[in-house]
């Protein structure tokens, strides 16, 4: 089983770094975390605030963009290819196929992030000449942005087991945006009253909180980050991952795919 | 040639030539509607809005905001504005946006609270400004102090300034001064040499390159300011012993006894104008002097402070 579903994610993987538009992406996000050098120059003493903030969004916005638009193709790919039947021919069951996919698209958003964070760690040792202490960071902030990619994986996953690629990046895309507006949600459910305080708290928890992985800012300005938020943002992003992802799975085990 | 290979070139100097003429015609439009940048606009101007469109980026969208309130001071700056009415709401947005940056509020206080040329006039609005950033920073010592300085240099409110260094001198890790700067100002509030002391503490605490040179500038302006005054009062005791204006520098030197002719942080000799006023000889490098200076001159401020 393991062995089916970590070669499903090495193809998975080998497929996605065959995509020229993912390089075109990182080639664009490491545009951006050289021109954070050039607006830093152009202000105020905010060019290793700029450098940061510009580079991680960066990072963090373009990663988004990969997790979607790779991950809503994964399985209707397949499908349209055909290569699907010749995959599930095998002894291979559906929900192996999904996991595997997961991991894959998981795998190539982790690397990506890596020589985007390269990108980032060079702007900065221009601007500053060297690394400090406060600089390490930025890794927690990266991890953050993983974790982030994880839970939006496991959505373009998600959405892709019963829907049209199109659809899938609509639905993925206007998640994210929500979830940025989670703790949001939340305090119009703490004023709500009745049936729509039960909805709308119902919808708050239901989305993914994006807002609490965002730590960009405060490590912009060197404050360091709880341990327990890492401890619990990993929990919570692990949880809702396999939550989407056992939706995938329950879907795509039932779709009809004659 | 083949056919492939001719399109090719066709198709090749048809962009370049495209391109040259779409920037020529552009810049004969933008000569033709030379004020149609968008400088003075702000189409979002609540910070709440922007905090909710940034999707919690709002660190990049802060930096974004600094920049163009820098830039927005530096362009009216440098074109002698009268009017500043979108520094006070860019300096807002940013800080509300990220109420840790405070270098908008250092600086932001510098551009809106002197009078303009220099700044936007408004020092009501760079107290609040502080103010809102002492709320969210205070244990920085420098807001203290910069808050401090609005109250001594622009408001004259030297009760208040005095309160505030005394404030700030009980932050943690706060640089000794501000206890001193307290007692002085309750003591010599108005004195030359309490300005002194502000911008001389400017000048050794600050990191920032033009920083530093505005506090030079201030500092030799104030000793302008000083020796101008002084020389002024002799012309006066001059006048009242002998019942007429010196004739030269030299004959009030000579009288007054002075070691020599003085002269400007420069080198260059005051001058004494036929009607009795003491003036500098290169008026220009004395932006900051409020003494010594020609009749209707107007200081041309170089850098951005």
């Amino acid at each position: 089983m393991r062995t089916r579903i970590a070669y499903i994610a090495s193809n998975t993987f080998r497929e996605a770094v065959r995509d020229r538009v993912l390089y075109n992406l990182i080639a664009f996000a490491l545009l951006l975390s050289g021109a954070a050098i050039l607006v830093g120059q152009i202000s105020i003493e905010i060019e290793k605030l700029v450098v940061i903030n510009l580079g991680l969004t960066a990072v963090s916005l373009f990663g988004v963009v990969i997790a979607i638009f790779i991950g809503i193709g994964l399985v209707s790919k397949e499908i349209e290819k055909r290569t699907l039947y010749t995959v599930l021919s095998r002894p291979v069951r559906r929900w192996e196929f999904i996991v595997g996919k997961f991991f894959g698209l998981a795998g190539t958003l982790v690397v990506n992030t890596f020589f985007m964070a390269i990108g980032v760690f060079a702007a900065l040792f221009y601007v500053s000449h060297k690394f400090v202490r406060a600089d390490a960071l930025l890794l927690v902030a990266l991890y953050f942005i993983i974790l982030e990619f994880l839970i939006i994986c496991s959505l373009a996953l998600l959405f892709s087991s019963f829907s049209s690629p199109l659809l899938s990046a609509v639905f993925a895309f206007s998640l994210f945006v929500i979830g940025s507006f989670a703790e949001d949600l939340r305090n119009f459910a703490g004023m709500a009253h009745g049936v729509s305080r039960w909805l709308a708290t119902g919808a708050a928890y239901l989305v993914p909180n994006f807002s609490a992985f965002n730590v960009i800012t405060s490590i912009a300005h060197e404050q360091p980050v709880a341990g327990q938020l890492v401890l619990q943002n990993t929990l919570y992003a692990l949880f809702y991952a396999a939550m989407a992802l056992s939706g995938a799975v329950l879907i795509f085990e039932y779709r009809d795919l004659k | 040639m083949k056919p492939r290979q001719k399109t090719t070139m066709v198709a090749s100097a048809c962009l370049i030539l495209s391109l040259a003429a779409s920037l020529f015609v552009l810049n004969r439009i933008d000569q033709l509607r030379p004020q149609a940048t968008l400088d003075e606009v702000l189409f979002l101007s609540s910070p709440k809005v922007i905090q909710r469109a940034s999707l919690g980026y709002d660190g990049l969208m802060a930096c974004i905001y600094w920049t163009r309130a820098v830039q927005y001071f530096g362009y009216r700056h440098h074109n002698f504005a009268a009017s500043y009415n979108l520094l006070a709401p860019l300096l807002e947005i940013t800080t509300h946006l990220d109420p840790h940056l405070v270098v908008a509020y250092e600086f932001g206080s510098s551009f809106l609270a002197p009078k303009p040329p220099q700044g936007a006039g408004q020092p009501e609005r760079a107290l609040q400004l502080m103010q809102y950033g002492i709320q969210n920073n205070p244990d920085n010592w420098r807001l203290y102090y910069d808050l401090g300085f609005v109250y001594y240099m622009e408001l004259r409110d030297y009760k208040q300034a005095a309160a505030t260094f005394e404030r700030g001198s009980h932050v943690p890790n706060a640089h000794p001064f501000l206890k001193i700067l307290a007692a002085q100002m309750a003591q010599h509030a108005g004195e030359y040499e309490t300005a002194r002391m502000l911008w001389s503490a400017t000048y050794q605490t600050t990191q920032d390159k033009q920083i530093k040179e505005n506090a030079v500038e201030h500092l030799r302006a104030l000793r302008v300011d000083e020796d101008v005054k002084h020389l002024q009062e002799a012309v006066t005791r001059f006048g009242e012993r002998t019942g007429r204006l010196p004739a030269s520098m030299a004959e009030l030197v000579a009288a007054e006894g002075l070691a020599g002719t003085p002269a400007d942080p420069d080198g260059h000799p005051y001058k004494l104008t036929p009607e009795g006023r003491v003036e500098v000889r290169v008026p220009e490098d004395f932006p900051f002097a409020t003494r010594g200076l020609p009749p209707g001159f107007k200081p041309k401020f170089r850098g951005i402070l």
